[in-house]
């Protein structure tokens, strides 16, 4: 390699969230017109590395050189002029203004101070457009009329139109066709050819294998590898390096016997266009089932439908054999469902109130006559309800919002374990929970079940669905791949079912 | 199967030991401190007028008076602060008020007398708020919109019921209770029409199911769906809520002026909005204080009759209102901030 300084270089970047470390000394070499992969389970630290990179986060500590010069990355701005471009998984396009307008929102065109809306932006427009292989989209068209496709290419087209050096792609290809994709590689190819970096990211290694060029695996927080061969190196070298961790997860024993009896909670041929299909699963009472995927994979989709939060468009949920009315949250908790979402403090928690009502919002019934709340009965519920799980502080009039992340969730479980739940439904229990609390919560889970609960599991975090659940499911693309007693499957086999998708064996 | 947890049974448990006194107390005292600058703020309007206007201020009649004029205002801030501790809003208030006036005082429903107008005002209340809460919760209307549209159209119904003129109340029962002699002690009977309103609304708002619904809908209307609440169901209720006392308020203002305009509770909307907001109600849902409102109310009637006292004009109050809204936002944004 040429001895000239590499396009981008970041150093020792550490990045701390209130209980997370999320980056711990990441370094990342980018050299210009290389296609530099960024690989790494949910949570390893790619959405806050490439934040910090498009000046949306600021690092605690670290160093950035840019083109062999020290730089600071005050504001997505800074970053911009610098020539780093970043194209989220999330579009962040305004849906009411035109495909030419977007594309040069914050650097329109002016004269004497006016915005010129007219031919010159959209002749640009168009041009960007059509080297970008997509001469059919129409610049003066609204961006919300346009498909989940054409959206990302107008988003590329906007960073085209600052002048880029290094564009960072966040799965870029999870919404596309598998033609579009090869269309977005021949664009990444194009890039490369004129000299632009691109830091690519993606969970799909075949992809990976196809247009990168390095590869750099970060791991809680730091990179375990830095600038790997990405056509060379073996899929089990890449997966173990993803997977290799230093922290062990402590799992209860699983019952001697496997838990029999009649299914409490029957899916039959569920699915949602475009989400997830013909789901089939079955929950006994004490057992615990798991869902493992990658982002994207229907896993949440799923878990809401069952609860009655989204509308299946095929398909049926039964609790004790009785159907339940689909599209009807209530109708799945008068049944004896619970779920504990994903987004805790957007799903979950009223941030503003106590533990003790946050845990009685689902049973107020209980504490009441005509509407009247007994309160001292309802905080003696609650109460109860909490110490049970042990959640700390023991003190049910302390509001929510002062909670740690692991006892905000046990206040969420104690809400069902209070409404007297059978199927406990449960998204990514231990998200935003520090590593020494999980343990208690994955305890917590196995009495519940112990005591007959039937939980459905879901987390992207394979270790913690293997070492919890005694079925686990294995999702790709809304389809289940797999289907196996955890005790048979490992990490590895997990991982290469979910990324490559080979057909079970 | 796992069994409801059920209360416990020693009553020890019920008895707050000491290692939990500091948070409980801390959170009582920060409700406390909100209320008690509110209190503090309403003593130095009193001595102001004490001191401008030594003789007239603090006349028995004139505290009547702003009493009075407090109760028309603050039995439809009841109501609003609940819509507002939903995290909606209603824009509609003064226009049903005006409505519920007219047309409980026009000459046919005279003939039915006091109860008839007294129905008749509840009814129209009640109608409007069930338009708007069937246009917002199951016809998916932001409710800004869905009673702007009922400000509007309510204003519309009003004038031509009314094409104008003032309809004067000639049902002697209604009459009298304005006079001086239906006085119980010396407090006007509109006056205990708003302070039973405030009790029961704070009851509602702080001791029973529909009042922790309504703030877990203002709260987290997400989190409120998916612990089982009827999310939609509630915000109909909250607006027929609302509306209703609209109803009770235009009954109120009907013995008051002893007649029905189309022109009745101009701006109620705004006044009522900021004595629940500068009360502590906030705007964004989720925390909602009938004790606050109630104290706005009564913070922002005194500060119209001492500008009144004192012959400034309206505008000049206009411009106090403002001020006070924002100080009092500043001041609670900074205390948000510290906890």
């Amino acid at each position: 390699m040429a001895p000239q300084p590499p396009l981008l270089s970041m150093s020792g970047i550490t990045k701390s969230f209130p209980g997370v470390r999320a980056l711990d000394g990441v370094d990342l070499e980018v050299q210009a017109g290389e296609v530099h992969c960024l690989l790494g389970q949910n949570g390893a630290g790619k959405s806050t590395l490439i934040k910090v990179l498009a000046g949306a986060h600021q690092p605690d500590t670290g160093a950035i050189r840019w083109r062999g010069e020290d730089v600071t990355l005050r504001s997505p701005i800074a970053a911009m002029r610098l020539g780093i471009a970043t194209i989220y998984q999330e579009l962040d396009l305004v849906e009411h203004l035109s495909v030419a307008e977007n594309v040069h929102l914050g650097h329109e065109p002016t004269a004497a101070g006016f915005v010129v809306r007219g031919r010159a932006a959209r002749a640009s427009t168009a041009a960007l457009l059509k080297r970008l292989g997509h001469p059919e989209i129409e610049p003066a068209r609204l961006v919300g009329e346009l498909s989940a496709a054409q959206q990302q290419i107008v988003s590329m087209a906007r960073a085209l139109s600052h002048d880029v050096r290094l564009i960072v792609m966040d799965e870029p290809s999870a919404a596309l066709d598998p033609d579009e994709v090869d269309n977005l590689f021949r664009i990444v190819g194009d890039l490369t050819a004129e000299g632009v970096a691109v830091v690519y990211i993606s969970h799909r290694l075949e992809e990976i294998r196809r247009i990168g060029d390095r590869v750099t695996v970060l791991k809680d927080g730091r990179a375990v590898a830095v600038g790997l061969p990405a056509k060379s190196t073996p899929t089990r070298e890449v997966v173990a390096l993803m997977t290799g961790r230093n922290v062990e997860y402590v799992f209860p024993d699983r019952p001697a016997s496997a838990p029999g009896g009649t299914p409490v909670l029957e899916v039959e041929g569920l699915a949602r266009e475009g989400e997830f299909e013909a789901l089939d699963l079955r929950v006994r009472p004490g057992e615990i089932v798991g869902l493992a995927g990658l982002v994207g994979s229907g896993r949440s989709e799923i878990l809401e439908t069952i609860y009655g939060a989204r509308k299946p468009t095929a398909g049926q949920v039964r609790v004790d054999g009785h159907a339940l009315r689909p599209g009807s949250v209530r109708a799945a908790v008068r049944a004896g469902l619970g779920l504990a979402p994903e987004e805790r403090k957007a799903q979950a928690l009223l941030m503003l109130e106590s533990v003790t009502r946050n845990v009685s919002v689902s049973s107020m019934s209980r504490f009441s006559r005509a509407g009247w709340i007994d309160r001292g009965a309802e905080r003696g519920a609650a109460r109860s309800a909490t110490r049970e799980l042990s959640l700390r502080p023991d003190n049910p009039d302390v509001p929510v919002r002062t909670l740690s992340g692991g006892n905000q969730q046990k206040a969420v479980l104690a809400r069902w374990l209070l409404r007297g739940c059978r199927v406990l439904l449960l998204d990514e229990p231990t998200r935003g929970v520090d590593v020494g609390a999980r343990a208690e919560l994955y305890a917590v889970v196995r009495r519940l079940a112990d005591e007959g609960l039937a939980v459905l599991l879901v987390s992207s975090e394979v270790p913690e669905v293997l070492g919890l659940a005694d079925r686990v499911l294995v999702l790709r693309e809304g389809r289940v791949v797999h289907t196996a007693p955890a005790r048979d499957l490992d990490e590895h086999r997990v991982l290469d079912l979910v990324m490559e998708g080979s057909p079970a064996s | 199967m796992t069994q409801p947890v059920s209360p416990p049974r020693d009553s020890a448990d019920k008895v707050p030991s000491t290692n939990e006194a500091p948070a409980w107390r801390s959170l009582v005292f920060r409700a406390d401190v909100r209320t008690l600058s509110l209190l503090g703020v309403l003593a130095a309007l009193i001595v102001i007028g004490g001191i401008t206007k030594p003789d007239e201020f603090l006349d028995t009649r004139n505290l009547q008076l702003v009493l009075t004029q407090a109760s028309v205002i603050g039995v439809v801030t009841v109501g609003m602060t609940f819509v507002i501790t939903s995290g909606g809003i209603d824009l509609s208030v003064g226009a049903i008020v005006a409505l519920a006036s007219v047309w409980a005082t026009t000459v046919a429903t005279q003939e039915y007398g006091f109860a008839g107008i007294l129905f008749t005002a509840v009814l129209v209340g009640v109608g409007c708020g069930l338009v708007n809460g069937l246009l917002i919760a199951y016809g998916g209307m932001v409710p800004f919109i869905a009673t702007l549209a009922m400000l509007a159209s309510a204003r519309g119904l009003a004038l031509q019921i009314t094409d104008g003129r003032t309809q004067i109340v000639s049902v002697d029962g209604i009459l009298d209770l304005g006079e001086r002699d239906s006085y119980v002690l010396g407090v006007p009977p509109l006056v205990m029409v708003f302070a039973v309103v405030t009790i029961i609304g704070w009851l509602v708002l702080n001791r029973t199911t529909f009042g922790r619904r309504t703030v877990a809908v203002g709260g987290n209307a997400e989190a409120a769906r998916l612990a089982g609440i009827d999310v939609r169901r509630q915000r109909l209720y909250l607006y027929l809520l609302s509306g209703l006392c609209c109803g009770i308020a235009a009954f109120l203002l009907i013995i008051l002026s002893g007649s029905g305009q189309n022109t009745n509770g101009n701006l109620y909307e705004l006044d009522a909005i900021a004595a629940a907001i500068i009360g502590g109600t906030l705007l964004s849902g989720g925390r909602g204080t009938i004790t606050g409102s109630v104290l706005g109310v009564l913070i922002f009637t005194t500060i119209t009759n001492i500008f009144a006292l004192n012959n400034l004009q309206s505008d000049v109050q206009q411009i106090a209102k403002g001020a006070i809204i924002v100080a009092a936002v500043l001041v609670q944004r900074r205390t948000a901030s510290t906890t």
